[in-house]
């Protein structure tokens, strides 16, 4: 069984190397990384960040630990814990020419993205969702169709009342 | 009032109370230097290479209760600093390194003397820090000393551009605490954790008090001598954790793990109930943590790192906190319990038995001989010459172990090594940090003749700073270690194992103005240690004894292998 997938919430100083302290610690101890996605946030002292990683309990047990323990970061949530939200953005250029450009269009409005550039031979869609809402757009297309794509990784949020801040 | 960079430093160190500074003068420290120069604070101590800059400030850490500090330049200056960082840090020891960098404006240009300080220590520091402003200097430096002190302890470096150490700004003397959002450590323990952790204890048959480096770090000594005094449990302190309790107390069982006694790990193996206190479970302590797990006991694990616990072994008592903050409450608590439930005497006596029917297979005894010297004789007769009450230094190989076995330790700080890192060339410098902190004490460093090479450029600082440690050479030429598991784990085959072309230690020793002995004969041991301490009281002698070459570390327990399955002497090959 594939170990399950947790997406880890870190509240950190913004402060220049931070964000290297975090991917040290994972390269280190040899910690696996899916995504990562790190921004300032309201108060620009502080940055957000979002990692994606897999593992067993105990091994997810650890990074938190780690993380927790790095002086950089203020706080530490495991969202994947409570109830939650999290969103992928991905950018995606695809050859749209002949039919395939009918096709394309619709296919897009199906998974509700985006069409934000067009050019004669080309879409650029614009797609946001869950990971697997992402992957499954990517595994509609022909894979011949596909020119470029960008994705932003996972930013999460926990639901209700709940907030991760200072 | 107006400073430039170089005077903050000067001022933010004395500020701390900082008596003494470990360093190496470059390019990017000169202005550092230049305020040194005009200040009366605190000593300067310069070494020959920056590696054991950090090594005797580490030590000095170590066997006292201040923060060492080393002072380095940029570039080189660091690469030579980072094996003596990562020693600090494999064993959480505070203190605080200053590195030089180039200017602001040509960080990045591969600048001469550059290098990515931060990027190249951060693995091996608690935290660091470059600075860039310079009205950041005084706040960077107050924050280094309160991480590397606070908490699980460690080294915390302090990377300062030439630019910076010349600037000037408004300097405003030390208020109150530090205070950081992101930083707070937990000192006190859950009461509720620690109740639950007196009842594991009142309820044990078979209970044993496994220790570590936390203890020492955490001055705890005290408050874990009146618990196994109330507990009444046999206690083992790890390599790092030697003297905490009394290696002449009777219920002190001695060291566990890969090189530790028969009855400590036979104990440690087989209680019911296992306190762990300021240790990690550390491979080189418990062995194949699977083999150590598959026996059914409670644990109870204290310790200020919550990453320390359910690492290596799953834990059923976790307590996160200061050691001596929650011994002192569980002391407390344990009367106070101890009172309405009694422990198990009978049990307990049961127990002793056992753990003394362990200890009277004596596997510490070796073949004495007086025709070759023995190195655990010289071990055991420098404890005789120094009463046990000197500080006690060493490298790492088969002498580090046999110092660990047959010196007791009776008070903590007293024993200094590199049990994490295992780093050899630690023992003079380390020597050199022990003395500085601890003067008039004596000082021996057990040494190999392979290690004492890797910072025998010391000799010279000894020289000029009038440091006086004891070498104690057990020179058995061979890197003893490995060619030990050579002969175990590779047939016999001593790969590079022999170190040849050694040089003549007495008249090297003699030519830095040193006392220089070489000693060959078992019965010249005594004497030789005793002019040593003695006659020669304040020299830096340096003792070479020609050892028995074939001598190999017993009991030991195979890489991988579990702790029970212990080798006792060459007949178990």
């Amino acid at each position: 069984m594939a170990a399950p997938k947790h997406i880890i919430s870190v509240l950190l100083e913004n402060e220049p190397g931070a964000l290297s302290r975090v991917v040290g610690l994972f390269s280190a101890r040899g910690y696996n990384i899916e995504t990562l996605t790190v921004a300032p946030t309201e108060d620009e002292t502080l940055s957000r960040m979002t990692i994606v990683t897999k593992g067993s309990d105990a091994v997810i047990e650890q990074i938190t630990k780690h993380l927790n323990r790095l002086v950089d970061v203020v706080k530490v949530v495991d969202l994947t814990e409570g109830s939650h939200v999290e969103r992928e953005l991905m950018l995606i250029k695809v050859r749209a020419v002949g039919r395939e450009r009918d096709e394309m269009k619709r296919l897009s409005d199906i998974f509700r993205g985006r069409i934000i550039d067009v050019t004669d031979k080309i879409y650029t869609i614009e797609l946001t969702g869950v990971q697997e809402k992402i992957e499954a757009f990517i595994e509609a297309l022909d894979r011949t169709s596909i020119l470029e794509t960008v994705r932003t990784g996972v930013s999460g949020i926990s639901r209700g009342e709940r907030v991760l801040k200072l | 009032m107006e400073l430039n960079g170089a005077e903050i430093v000067v001022r933010c160190l004395a500020e701390q109370g900082v008596e003494h500074v470990f360093g190496y003068p470059g390019g990017a420290v000169l202005y550092i230097y230049d305020a040194i120069y005009n200040q009366d604070k605190f000593k300067h101590i310069l070494v020959r290479h920056e590696q054991a800059a950090i090594h005797a400030a580490d030590a000095y850490s170590r066997s006292s209760n201040k923060v060492g500090v080393a002072l380095v330049t940029s570039g080189p200056g660091v690469t030579n600093s980072v094996t003596g960082v990562a020693t600090a840090y494999m064993d959480s020891i505070p203190m605080i390194i200053i590195t030089g960098q180039v200017p602001t404006g040509a960080i990045g240009q591969d600048a001469f003397q550059e290098s990515d300080t931060v990027g190249i220590t951060r693995p091996c520091v608690k935290h660091n820090f470059l600075v860039r402003d310079i009205r950041d200097l005084a706040e960077t430096m107050r924050r280094a000393f309160y991480i590397a002190t606070s908490g699980r302890p460690g080294p915390v470096l302090v990377d300062i551009p030439k630019d910076i150490t010349v600037a000037t700004c408004k300097f405003t003397a030390k208020r109150g605490e530090v205070k950081m959002r992101s930083y707070a450590p937990i000192i006190k323990g859950h009461q509720g954790q620690i109740k639950k952790a007196v009842q594991h204890l009142l309820a044990a048959e078979r209970p044993v008090i496994y220790t570590g480096g936390g203890v020492v770090l955490s001055n705890a000594s005290p408050e874990l001598r009146e618990l196994v005094d109330m507990v009444g449990a046999p206690c083992t302190n790890t390599l790092m954790g030697l003297g905490s309790f009394p290696a002449s107390d009777p219920r002190f069982i001695g060291m566990p793990g890969m090189h530790g006694t028969y009855e400590a790990n036979m104990a440690m193996q087989n209680c019911d109930v296992l306190l762990a206190i300021g240790a990690r479970f550390d491979d080189r302590v418990i062995g194949n943590p699977r083999h150590f797990s598959q026996v059914a006991r409670k644990i109870i694990h204290i310790d200020i790192d919550p990453s320390s616990i359910s690492k290596r072994v799953q834990v059923d008592v976790p307590i996160v906190g200061n050691v001596k903050d929650i011994l002192q409450d569980m002391t407390v608590l344990y009367r106070e319990a101890a009172a309405e439930t009694a422990p198990n005497k009978a049990a307990l006596e049961r127990w002793w038995e056992q753990v003394n029917a362990w200890r009277a297979r004596d596997c510490l005894a070796y073949e004495a001989s007086d025709t070759v010297i023995k190195p655990q004789f010289v071990v055991q007769k420098l404890w005789e010459v120094t009463e046990g009450k000197a500080f006690v230094t060493s490298d790492v190989g088969q002498h580090q172990m046999w110092a660990a076995q047959y010196y007791g330790f009776d008070e903590p700080r007293r024993w200094l090594n590199s049990g994490g890192l295992g780093t050899m060339g630690v023992g003079l410098p380390y020597a050199m940090g022990v003395q500085m902190a601890n003067p008039g004490a004596d000082v021996a460093v057990i040494t190999g003749e392979g290690s004492i090479q890797m910072n025998i450029q010391e000799l010279s600082t000894c020289t000029q700073f009038r440091l006086t440690p004891k070498i104690v050479c057990l020179n058995n030429r061979y890197l003893g270690m490995v060619r030990q598991w050579q002969q175990i784990e590779y047939g016999s085959r001593y790969s590079e194992s022999y170190v040849d072309a050694l040089p003549d230690f007495v008249r090297l020793a003699e030519s830095y103005g040193h006392v220089g002995v070489q000693i060959s004969d078992p019965a010249d041991v005594e004497p030789a240690l005793r002019e040593a301490f003695g006659k020669y009281k304040d020299r830096l002698v340096f003792l070479d004894f020609i050892t028995d070459p074939t001598e190999n570390v017993w009991p030991m327990v195979k890489a991988g292998r579990g702790l029970t399955e212990m080798l006792l002497g060459s007949e178990d090959l």
